[in-house]
């Protein structure tokens, strides 16, 4: 037995955008054990919901994260509608499908170009970004915004599409798959890719289970816990989750970029089945005594909101739990056993967002 | 777009036998929160088989404390160490327990509301 060794990873690290703390205990080069410490820049957004209302409280969950900015108010938006019983309309419905699935494209190219920065393949993670910008530039023509849209409401979305945005949304996605086709093909087979990412951090699927995974994590672990695969709308728009069995950190990718071209139909299904109507209710009054919990599949997995109402304008509790929060575990996990040059590469492919943990 | 749940109470100490009978039954822990509330902390477990949610409160009144779950769901760590810090809940038999350091907040915790009964944060 080596000498072991504890090394400091984070909180300011380049593999890490965002600061997380990982204590390392090394025996040699391999380590044995990983402790994570969070809530350096914990913002304690829950709290507000005593001084705020709740249907302010919109503007606070949009801020939650600046990449799945759209899902949260989805998620928090869909949880005061459950609570209340507002049924939102088709179209209204069909459009938040649609920005969220291109959120998760933009979640996705955003995570390949990180990932390709950490391979060191910097012509690849400019590439990534580049084909990203193209949906940015979709939502800051429709929105106004190219992040934090404040696009969804409670009871529907806040405007309508006109053909010609529709058209954009189309093109866009062309665009994009066209793109895909050829640097997804990088990912795929790269030589320097796979040896640095096929064998790399398995996740079994027993461990994913037992450890209550989520997202791509699970999935490249041949986990299907996607809340999609039980959503109505998603099933008419032609909805396939993507799994992978090896759960390595190849396989973790591979369950990104095929979902950006899952997403690619998705949205184009959408545009072409796009039902007509109204694309939101108006919502008055408080929220009944009750709670509810609704759930949304973020780009980096499932996204948990429960909210609890004693009858007035602010909400008793308003919850969020975050993709990140629960792959913590896995991430712990995976770095047992792993070699120290491979532990940042392990960490990305997790997709850690500390900005949602820190929530 | 409704989802699947259910909600049900608890007492407190039937937590662990129930985290153990659920891991056996094939559930997923979903998520832990906590509900400050006028005189203790009200817990929601929260627990997925095939996309059905099945939420299970637990209240825990100030001063007393519950059993950890991280036997059987080793991942509730990150809960049990969060509702420690945050609301001052104490989770007896845990298998990763920080000790009050796992959360930094420049705030003062924990997090009560004795001043709107009922409101949670």
């Amino acid at each position: 037995m080596g000498k072991r060794t504890i090394v400091p990873f984070g909180p300011q690290h380049p593999a890490l955008p965002e600061p997380v703390h990982l204590d390392l205990e090394l025996e040699d080069e391999t380590v044995v054990r990983a402790i994570p410490s969070i809530g350096y820049v914990h913002r304690g957004l829950e709290k507000l919901t005593e001084s705020r209302d709740y249907k302010d409280m919109m503007y606070v969950m949009e801020r939650v994260c600046g990449i799945c900015s759209f899902g949260h108010g989805w998620g928090y938006a869909g949880a005061v509608e459950g609570l209340m019983g507002v049924e939102v309309p088709e179209r209204g419905q069909y459009l938040r499908v649609m920005f969220h699935e291109l959120s998760r494209i933009h979640s996705h190219l955003l995570w390949l170009g990180l990932l390709a920065d950490g391979l060191g393949f910097d012509s690849l993670f400019m590439h990534c970004w580049r084909i990203r910008e193209k949906i940015l530039d979709v939502f800051e023509a429709i929105t106004g915004g190219r992040v934090i849209l404040s696009f969804c409401e409670i009871g529907g979305v806040k405007k309508d599409l006109t053909p010609e945005m529709l058209r954009m949304v189309g093109e866009a996605c062309d665009f994009v798959e066209d793109e895909m086709r050829k640097t997804g093909l990088v990912f795929m087979k790269d030589t320097s890719v796979r040896n640095r990412l096929c064998g790399t951090g398995v996740l079994s699927k027993e461990d994913a289970m037992s450890l209550c995974s989520v997202g791509p994590v699970a999935r490249g672990s041949g986990v299907n816990n996607d809340i999609r695969s039980v959503s109505p709308i998603y099933k008419d728009l032609g909805f396939e989750p993507v799994l992978y069995d090896e759960g390595d950190c190849w396989s973790r990718c591979m369950v990104r970029v095929d979902e950006i071209m899952g997403s690619l139909e998705i949205v184009r299904n959408a545009i072409r089945n796009l039902p007509g109507g109204d694309v939101s209710v108006p919502v008055k009054g408080n929220p009944p005594v009750g709670e509810y919990v609704f759930r949304v599949e973020q780009p980096r997995g499932e996204a948990f909101y429960y909210v609890k109402s004693d009858g007035t304008k602010h909400l008793e509790r308003a919850r969020v739990r975050t993709p990140t929060n629960i792959n913590i575990p896995a991430m712990v996990k995976t770095l047992q056993g792993c070699s120290l040059q491979d532990v940042s590469m392990l960490v990305i492919t997790i997709d850690p967002c500390i900005s949602c943990t820190e929530r | 777009m409704t989802q699947n749940q259910t909600f049900e109470t608890a007492e407190p100490g039937r937590i662990p036998a129930l985290a153990q009978e659920l891991r056996d039954g094939g559930y997923r822990l979903v998520q832990l929160c906590a509900v400050a509330m006028p005189e203790g902390t009200e817990l929601v477990y929260s627990f997925d088989k095939d996309f059905d949610l099945r939420n299970i409160k637990a209240y825990v009144p100030e001063g007393e404390t519950i059993g950890s779950i991280t036997p059987w769901f080793w991942s509730a760590f990150v809960y049990e160490n969060e509702v420690h810090d945050l609301f001052g809940v104490s989770f007896e038999g845990s298998q990763l327990d920080y000790k009050g350091n796992f959360f930094r907040v420049s705030t003062k915790t924990p997090w009560k509301n004795t001043a709107n009964a009922g409101k949670g944060a």
